[in-house]
């Protein structure tokens, strides 16, 4: 008997070896630039580029308090609580149209016949075969002034001049749904096709609206999916930093070209360690709010 | 079968073993910036091979090569960049000054505020940052910072800024005739009005003017003047302006990294671009002068004589040193608040 706990164990440590590579790379590669941008932000800038190693709470105070350039009075200043704002409020938006575009898309996907299914599952992810930039630069050239769309409305007599899609913020949402709705129709596909449909059928057969059927059956078992794609495009949509630069002309900063610039001409690298620092708290927090929610479900 | 095609292979890495280079240099440059004629050259003249790898700003390579044990032997930094790599010790005193081919380089460009006499810098290309319009679009006078800051009806909404904070900030501050890096409040709160007020009229802020203008994306933009001919091969209409109240210069220069591990050889391929033949096939490929005199009888006289590279009498850039951190944070945060 003892031994067979023996062997059990000695087992397990011999399987947790195996974790070894993988628990090493998240060290080295995870947690050592993790630390090393934590203390950045905690340090004072130098002169050109890179910190001087002196504690200095001061990236953290001007991320909402700045030394007025006029009078020198420390103000409250709202520039960069706006740019975090805007970054927020594209990702939220992408992530509501990503959803209302998706669930429909995954529900067609689920329902068809078995073996048709992964063929909707290849042209999904077929996007994914080329990098990210070629498709931005793809998408300019069909909205742009000269592009596409405009030369097709402009043929039809349509319009007289050139619409300006390109640079503005539409283009920017529109890149981001682009690059990222992928990411909401899979989970939800994946959680809508272990769905047993004939719940469906019950639920008419007692006299539910078809809307009743999908508020209160579909999109609740659907819902582990659901969070999934939201987290799954409401995160990356924070770190996004070439389609707002290309698409949005970089006439409104996000979140991303504000650390950029820190490491730029600004010369700042701890304000621009503080933002990072600020961000990952706030993936985190969105991420502990997604666990709670989907502990919620599987326990409902 | 399996035998002999192992023996191709140990054949094979003997002889190219054998076949490389003496020597060695590592070169870290700007993107679409070297010719590659000219690297092959050097590596025939003194048999040596050169390894080449690309940034795309002075930050990003100096935060690069900060720490040290880069393993870098030459970049190419701007004027500025050169001025903070000397204060930081960064760089090798390798004394281009004393080297055969320095008699080429144009008198005006040795004794330049960033490096005195040339004790560590050879210019690699130098240039102009303006703007250009497309004169088809707005036929009025373009030779004044009005055209970005103040902008004719024709062309507003249609102007693309270089995403420089510097590059805008220096420009406004000639526009409205204060000195460069100015730490003044009154006059930075003018230069903060200005930009806001001018704003509305800008389309984009991106360093690719020559795409925007080729895709007729705007009828103006800020761009260096080599990009600026490039930008007319394709469009004709545009004209390289020269705003009377001043123009920034630019110079990128090869210098040598302290305790470079390919020293000798990075002091060759110093002299070597001096020579005029050389820096005239650096030229060649990216469009911008060189500052060896004698380089433009190997180049063609479309380019030596086009508007954008020949400057006329009175427009003599100014290169400005980079301002103190004081003042960068002010720039800073005019710069957010006007993209916030």
């Amino acid at each position: 008997m003892a031994t067979d706990v023996d062997i059990a164990e000695a087992q397990l440590s011999h399987k947790r070896w195996l974790t070894a590579p993988a628990l090493l790379c998240i060290t080295l590669f995870g947690m050592v630039p993790l630390i090393t941008v934590m203390s950045y932000s905690l340090m004072q800038p130098s002169e050109y580029g890179g910190v001087v190693p002196k504690f200095s709470p001061d990236a953290y105070i001007s991320l909402l308090f700045q030394r007025d350039v006029f009078d020198d009075a420390l103000t409250f200043s709202p520039d960069y609580l706006i740019i975090f704002a805007r970054t927020v409020a594209f990702g939220a938006a992408t992530t509501l149209l990503c959803l209302l575009i998706g669930f429909p898309t995954a529900y067609f996907m689920a329902t068809r016949s078995p073996d048709t299914r992964n063929r909707w599952v290849l042209l999904i992810t077929i996007p994914f075969w080329s990098n990210l930039l070629v498709r931005t630069i793809a998408i300019m050239f069909i909205i742009r002034d000269e592009g596409l769309i405009n030369m097709i409305m402009l043929s039809l007599d349509l319009i007289n001049a050139p619409v300006g899609i390109i640079f503005t913020d539409f283009a920017i949402v529109l890149g981001l749904i682009y690059s990222f709705l992928p990411f909401m129709i899979l989970p939800i596909y994946a959680a809508l096709e272990k769905v047993d449909f004939r719940l469906a059928e019950a639920g008419f057969d007692l006299y539910a609206s078809r809307f009743q059927v999908l508020w209160r059956i579909i999109i609740p078992l659907a819902m582990p999916g659901i969070i999934t794609g939201c987290v799954l495009v409401f995160i990356p949509t924070f770190g996004a930093y070439v389609t707002p630069l290309l698409l949005g002309g970089g006439r409104h900063m996000m979140i991303g070209d504000l650390i950029a610039l820190q490491f730029g001409s600004s010369r700042n690298w701890p304000l621009g360690s503080a933002f990072a620092t600020v961000l990952m708290g706030f993936v985190l927090l969105a991420l502990y709010i997604q666990a709670r929610k989907a502990m919620g479900v599987s326990h409902g | 079968m399996l035998k002999s095609s192992w023996f191709a292979i140990a054949a094979f890495a003997l002889s190219a073993s054998s076949a490389l280079a003496e020597g060695k240099l590592h070169i870290y440059n700007w993107g679409e910036y070297t010719n590659p004629k000219l690297i092959e050259k050097f590596e025939k003249a003194y048999d040596v091979k050169v390894t080449l790898d690309l940034y795309d700003s002075n930050e990003t390579m100096m935060s690069k090569v900060r720490a040290g044990g880069s393993g870098f032997d030459i970049v190419v930094p701007s004027d500025y960049a050169v001025a903070i790599m000397i204060e930081a010790g960064m760089l090798e005193k390798t004394e281009p000054a004393s080297m055969e081919n320095f008699k080429n380089m144009d008198p005006a460009i040795v004794d330049i505020y960033f490096d005195k006499g040339r004790h560590y810098s050879v210019p690699w290309q130098l240039g102009v940052t303006s703007f250009v319009v497309d004169t088809a679009v707005y036929r009025g006078d373009i030779n004044s910072y009005s055209v970005l800051f103040d902008p004719p009806a024709e062309l507003k909404g249609r102007i693309n800024m270089l995403d420089d904070m510097t590059a805008i900030m220096h420009a406004a501050e000639r526009y409205l005739g204060f000195p460069r890096c100015t730490s003044d409040k009154a006059q930075l709160k003018a230069v903060n009005e200005l930009l806001n007020k001018a704003k509305p009229d800008w389309r984009t802020f991106s360093y690719d003017s020559l795409q925007l203008l080729a895709a007729k994306d705007v009828d103006a933009a800020m761009i260096w003047n080599g990009a600026a001919f490039r930008a007319r091969a394709q469009r004709e209409t545009l004209v390289f302006a020269y705003p009377k109240e001043g123009i920034e210069g630019f110079m990128d220069n090869v210098v040598v990294l302290k305790a470079a591990a390919n020293l000798e050889n990075a002091k060759l391929f110093q002299n070597f671009i001096m020579d005029p033949k050389n820096a005239a096939l650096i030229s060649d490929f990216a469009n911008y002068n060189n500052g060896i005199l004698g380089s433009e009888k190997y180049l063609t006289q479309d380019f030596s004589d086009a508007p954008e590279i020949k400057r006329p009498k009175g427009a003599t850039p100014e290169y400005v040193a980079p301002c103190p951190s004081e003042v960068v944070t002010m720039y800073n945060k005019i710069w957010t608040n006007l993209r916030k």
